[in-house]
Parts: structure tokens; C-alpha cells; sequence
């Protein structure tokens, strides 16, 4: 997503980036980023929310429109719940990042893609 | 007190932190009175994928630099287009999910932005499963956050397609295949400017 976003910026496009994994997003670089401190999956705002989702929007509008300088990060105010139990958990052997179905999907994408590029078709 | 690991929780991530005396790490984050740390993902996934039997790390992309293009023009006056890593999709009719291309790598696809949002549904599997679920479109794709956006003038319109990027392994090829593919699509419809989401 980052790399995408830089290339349109570097071609004439600005861009904002909505996101929840902060250090990834930054760690690469890119122009304008609306952090959302919630878990991967809600880089827009609340589910079922429409209002907060227009908060979040918003407040990537007006970075569209303030930003001066590239990298410019700003963080939405809120916060998941009240405790940070979510993120505890997060890619440990209690609370996989991927499991069942979902791991083997991701194993088999990877195993097809080594095929490919080993087949010189990637 | 002193800055020091808090390695009291064998088998779980240790955390670097400030811990105040007479409270753990737990204790001390979860009261919600204070903003605790982003999620670590770099760090995290890096030492997962270690203790699984990984041997190489994932190089995470990373530059020292980043582009920036200015506004050309006022939101209410310029055209706007999701480009997104959420694997969007449309149900067939009958509602049945087409799953043909769930194993893709790389490559660029559109959708029409009128798309009816009962239709779209996400095929990823990256996110906090044990958190949250992808049942409401609009946190990764905000389709009709904008369609409202511009029916109250705040932006000026939408681009008739939006586009997707499908997760690649290989940064090589989505920065010099697939990011060229979107802008060229961005191009050929005159967008202005792209609202970017994962999932």
C-alpha cells in the first residue's frame, strides 16, 4: 500500500494513507498517513460507525489539504476500548496471527508464488 | 523504578517499558487513563516468525525519503479514487462469492465506484481476527463515507472505477509493476487524488 501510494506521489498524485500498523506505514515512508489505533482491519474507523467513519475521513481530507511536507503523520483520538488487552495478544503462540483455513490459505499463496517465480513467471 | 524488560510473562512477548513499582506491565497499561504504544508489527512479526522456525526475517520496505505532491486543486473541485490492499470483491448473483481468485499475488483490478455496497464483501484474511471482523465494508473500503462526502459538496466527485492491489511478496514487483498500472489507471480517468486503505 505504502510503495503504491509513494509511486502516485512521485508522479504527480497526492495521496493519504488510512492505516492501523503504524511503524509498517511509517517505517516505509510516505507522503500523508491517518493512523488509526485499532486492530488490523478497522483502518477506517469504527464498525457500523458511520460517524466516527466520517471523523476518520475528515481528518484525512485536512491533511490532504494542510500537509506541507511528506511524512506527516496525524493519529485519530480515539481509542479501541478501555483496555489494551487487544494488542497483548497480538502474534504470540496463544493468539496466532494466522490460524486454521486462514493459515493454510496464506501457506499455499506463498508456496504458489515460489512456483511462479522459480517458473519465471513473477 | 527503572526502565527494564518485563520478562514475567513467560511464553509471551516481553515488553520494554517503564514499570512503575507495585503494578506490572499489564496492570499499568490497562487502566485505559493513559494513550498506551501503537502495536509493535515490525518487532512482532519478526520474532514470531523466529520462534516458528523462520530463519530470515521479512525485510519490511523502507526508504529515507518520500514524495510529496501538493493539492493542485480545492477538494470540493477534484476527483477522488479508493486505491486499496483490502482484497474487495463482488458477490455473484445469488449473493455466491467468487473465491477464483483468492490465491492471486500481484496484479491490479477495478471495481465500479457505484458498485452497491451489499454487494462488496473483502476476501483478505490479513487482519486482528481475534479483535474485530470484516463485516462492515466502509472501515477498509469507505465507499459511502465519500459517496456522502461528495453529495454534501466537501469533495467534488468520484472516480467511475476504484482500484485493488493484491498483496504481493514481492515489493520489487509493486513498486515497479502494479504501482505504474494503478497510476496509469488513475491517469485515464483524471483523478486528482486517492484515498489509499489495507484492510
Amino acid at each position: 500500500m505504502s510503495l503504491v501510494s509513494r509511486h502516485l506521489e512521485a508522479n504527480g498524485i497526492p495521496t493519504v494513507v488510512f492505516g492501523t500498523a503504524k511503524d509498517i506505514v511509517e517505517h516505509c515512508g510516505v507522503a500523508r498517513y491517518v493512523f488509526v489505533d485499532f486492530p488490523l482491519g478497522n483502518s477506517c474507523g469504527r464498525s457500523f460507525d458511520p460517524a466516527h467513519q466520517h471523523q476518520v475521513l475528515e481528518l484525512g481530507l485536512q491533511l490532504l489539504e494542510t500537509a506541507v511536507a511528506p511524512r506527516t503523520t496525524v493519529q485519530t483520538p480515539d481509542v479501541w476500548s478501555d483496555d489494551d488487552t487487544w494488542k497483548q495478544l497480538i502474534f504470540t503462540d496463544e493468539q496466532p496471527f494466522l490460524s486454521g483455513e486462514a493459515l493454510e490459505n496464506w501457506l499455499a499463496a506463498k508456496q504458489r508464488y515460489r512456483g511462479q517465480k522459480k517458473a519465471g513467471t513473477r | 523504578m527503572a526502565f527494564e524488560v518485563a520478562i514475567d510473562r513467560p511464553g509471551r512477548w516481553p515488553v520494554a517499558g517503564f514499570r512503575p513499582l507495585g503494578g506490572s506491565w499489564l496492570t499499568w497499561a490497562g487502566k485505559g487513563d493513559i494513550m498506551s504504544e501503537h502495536v509493535r508489527y515490525i518487532d512482532r512479526t519478526r520474532d514470531y516468525y523466529l520462534s516458528q522456525g523462520y530463519e530470515k526475517p521479512y525485510q519490511w520496505a523502507h526508504h529515507s525519503d518520500a514524495p510529496f505532491t501538493p493539492l493542485a486543486k480545492p477538494l470540493s473541485q477534484s476527483r477522488v479514487a479508493i486505491v486499496s490492499t483490502c482484497d474487495i470483491a463482488i458477490s455473484g448473483p445469488g449473493g455466491q462469492r467468487d473465491r477464483s481468485h483468492e490465491f492471486s499475488v500481484g496484479n491490479v483490478y477495478s471495481l465500479p465506484s457505484d458498485t452497491p455496497i451489499e454487494l462488496l464483501y473483502s476476501r483478505q484474511e490479513h487482519y486482528d481476527q481475534h479483535a474485530t471482523t470484516l463485516d462492515d465494508v466502509n472501515v477498509y473500503y469507505p465507499v459511502e463515507r465519500l459517496q456522502e462526502r461528495v453529495e454534501q459538496g466537501r469533495i467534488g466527485s468520484l472516480a467511475p472505477r476504484f482500484h485493488g492491489v493484491y498483496t504481493g511478496y514481492s515489493q520489487r514487483k509493486t513498486a515497479e509493476v502494479d504501482a505504474p498500472e494503478v497510476l496509469r489507471r488513475l491517469l485515464e480517468d483524471d483523478v486528482d487524488l486517492a484515498v489509499m486503505t489495507p484492510v
